[in-house]
């Protein structure tokens, strides 16, 4: 899986890789643009783009506000595939698509997955898709080559943490804690004992999301996670401080992967 | 003979191609516990007893079936039947449910209860047993509903409950439901989901089910009592679908009994404004929410906004028992409209002197409809599920009434003075 190489490789370089998020079409397509160039040239490793859903359920209120504001513009699953289509044309840095499995539904889900991977999409994360309800995604991913990604979290018992990381791909996205994305997490030890043990337990690449809101969160990671998910907080900086604050916030991430 | 209940409904929590519990990660040791938790239940007989005395203790039960004779005479055909639940403490065959979800949080070690209402009703009730058994209690409510039916808004703070206005996406019910799963994601470890209707994840369908069939367990010895027979037909307003699960339930392997749920067909089906997925065939298998259901979406698979005049029918899915019920035509599904709803309401009021909720309206509008076409022999049943109080001010608004427009009037002048 090609996904799988990517992250193996940019992991020999750095100590911890980063993955950061937008919502297809908040505030609109062109900002969309400008931020995901500016994750580019800050050296953002992978990138989340978001397909709005009605009913976004695992997002806190941030998102759940921005996912409503993009679909009462009127825009489309189709307009975010062909967004999604041109950065993933324009920017050698893999994409992956999160979204709702409703989305997945209705457009068929096989069909999903085939239009991803024609639009250089190298994966797709689905929170409300869990391994005993959406077996045929996970394989049919698989298949394709497509990286499906499975989600695990403290409270997941052994035998359901390995389940998760054999039905998924790619690597595990592991939510450190209760709750929805947007608050702060607190990465005590026994939250990275978590990951430690998942890691562990899993043999696989664990990506951590949920609450990190900037370089001293990624900075605690190293050397339990693999890759950091900033999700909330970039849209937060983008909303407050512009493009130029964004570049500032994500110029000091990037330097936790040089200090000693 | 509870378990077997269960078996018929469904398994592994589908019924047909509906169900699951299509949750986030992080909620599925939540929904795990809970099942376990219910599973249990089902076999003890000892927790069936201690519920149902706590309804017949507090909530008033077994509730009266009371024969519609002015109805019954004004049309002059099938006799009508009327299951109390307007007659329950808190107005609304909602407070079954919540007592027997009660017991379930002592037995599960929770102190804390969340809950999402439409109406109103599910909160009341939700508050009512938070106050009675000692539990802290947060109530979710689309802000659009809280103004709608701020009585209940009132009696929920009353009682002790928190409640909180919703104004993401619709700021309806389904909106209400998605902000208590944010809530029971973060707080599971003390806070049980009251989930008021029968949707949501598994077990939500069949517990909500389960608790409501006192119902229809009541229902069938009243009127063989009455009758010496089944009744021929049961019509039950159709939301969610928790009093019509109730009123269903026991009568489902009775198959000369048929089954008619109605829904709120709004300003009508060219309108685009109602929320009726079934009979106006307008609803897709989608799934959102923890569920897989017909849920009323656009191509994209976005939940539309739906309409009723009554904020308890309002709901964009379907309970997934009524959707395989239906798809296998043991349930029929009918639609009424607001405007039929007022016509009703108007008949019930003055020629039984009740005062129905407008969602129980809808079911007796859905005989109204049909009752031609049945014989003086026939024996109807409908579940009356809540008292119409709440609905003062819609249906104030709705019958135009120029008393009450000027009581409105001058009591918000007294109080903007």
């Amino acid at each position: 899986m090609q996904i799988e190489k990517q992250i193996e490789a940019m992991r020999r370089e750095k100590k911890i890789l980063l993955m950061t998020h937008q919502i297809i079409g908040y505030p609109d397509f062109a900002a969309n643009e400008k931020a995901i160039e500016c994750f580019y040239n800050n050296g953002v490793d992978l990138i989340e783009l978001q397909i709005p859903f009605s009913d976004p359920i695992a997002d806190g209120p941030v998102f759940t506000k921005s996912n409503q504001a993009v679909l009462e513009k009127g825009i489309k699953v189709s307009d975010c595939l062909k967004f999604i289509e041109r950065m993933a044309r324009k920017y050698p840095i893999p994409f992956l698509v999160m979204t709702y499995y409703n989305i997945l539904y209705q457009y068929g889900v096989e069909a999903f997955i085939d239009r991803c991977k024609e639009i250089g999409v190298q994966g797709t994360i689905v929170p409300d898709a869990p391994l005993d309800e959406a077996r045929a995604y996970y394989d049919y991913s698989r298949q394709q080559g497509l990286a499906a990604v499975s989600i695990a979290t403290p409270y997941s018992d052994p035998k359901r943490l390995q389940e998760i990381a054999d039905i998924g791909s790619g690597f595990i996205y592991y939510v450190p804690r209760k709750g929805v994305t947007g608050s702060k997490t607190t990465f005590d030890s026994e939250i990275l004992d978590g990951i430690q043990k998942a890691k562990k337990e899993t043999g696989k690449t664990i990506a951590v999301g949920f609450g990190i809101q900037g370089p001293g969160d990624v900075a605690h990671l190293i050397g339990t996670a693999d890759i950091a998910i900033i999700g909330s907080k970039i849209q937060l900086v983008l909303e407050t401080e512009g493009l130029s604050g964004l570049d500032q916030f994500l110029g000091d991430i990037a330097r936790v992967n040089k200090e000693e | 003979m509870k378990n077997e209940m269960i078996n018929y409904l469904g398994q592994n929590g589908y019924f047909g191609a509906y169900g699951g519990r299509y949750v986030p990660e992080i909620l599925i040791p939540a929904v795990d516990e809970l099942n376990q938790a219910f599973q249990e239940i089902l076999r003890d007989e000892d927790f069936y007893k201690q519920y149902y005395n706590l309804l017949m203790d507090f909530s008033g039960r077994p509730t009266p079936l009371t024969y519609a004779a002015g109805l019954s005479a004004y049309f002059g055909k099938a006799k009508i039947f009327i299951k109390r639940e307007d007659l329950n403490h808190s107005g609304a065959h909602k407070i079954n449910n919540v007592l027997g979800q009660g017991l379930l949080m002592k037995k599960l070690g929770k102190t804390r209860v969340i809950a999402e209402t439409g109406a109103g009703q599910h909160g009341v009730a939700t508050a009512i047993m938070a106050a009675k058994m000692g539990f802290q209690a947060t109530i979710y409510m689309g802000a659009e509903d809280a103004e709608r039916q701020y009585a209940n808004v009132f009696w929920m703070k009353q009682l002790g409950a928190e409640v909180v206005p919703v104004t993401t996406g619709t700021a309806t019910l389904k909106d209400a439901i998605n902000e208590a799963l944010r809530d029971w994601a973060g707080n599971f470890d003390n806070t049980h989901y009251a989930l008021g209707t029968a949707c949501g994840p598994r077990p939500f369908p069949e517990m909500v089910t389960f608790f409501q069939s006192v119902i229809s367990k009541e229902m069938k010895k009243q009127i063989n009592d009455i009758c010496g027979k089944n009744p021929d037909r049961i019509y039950a307003c159709l939301g969610g679908g928790s009093n019509a699960m109730g009123a269903f339930v026991e009568f489902l392997q009775e198959p000369g009994v048929e089954l008619v749920a109605v829904e709120a067909g709004g300003k009508g089906e060219a309108s685009g404004k109602h929320a009726s997925r079934i009979a106006y065939a307008k609803a897709k298998t989608g799934v959102s929410q923890g569920y897989k259901t017909l849920f009323l979406q656009d191509d994209d698979g976005q939940m539309l906004d739906t309409w009723s005049i009554s904020a308890g029918l309002d709901y964009v899915g379907v309970s997934p028992i009524l959707a395989h019920l239906a798809e296998t035509k043991r349930v029929r599904v009918l639609a009424a409209t607001d405007a039929e709803v007022i016509e009703a309401f108007k008949l019930i009021i003055s020629k039984e002197g009740l005062i129905p909720a407008l969602e129980s309206t809808h079911a007796f509008a859905g005989i109204f409809k049909e009752i031609a076409d049945t014989k003086p022999e026939d024996v109807i049943v409908v579940n009356m599920s809540g008292r119409g109080d709440k609905d003062i001010f819609n249906i104030g608004e709705a019958l135009q009434d120029q008393g009450w427009k000027t009581f409105v009037t001058e009591r918000g002048k007294a109080y903007a003075d």
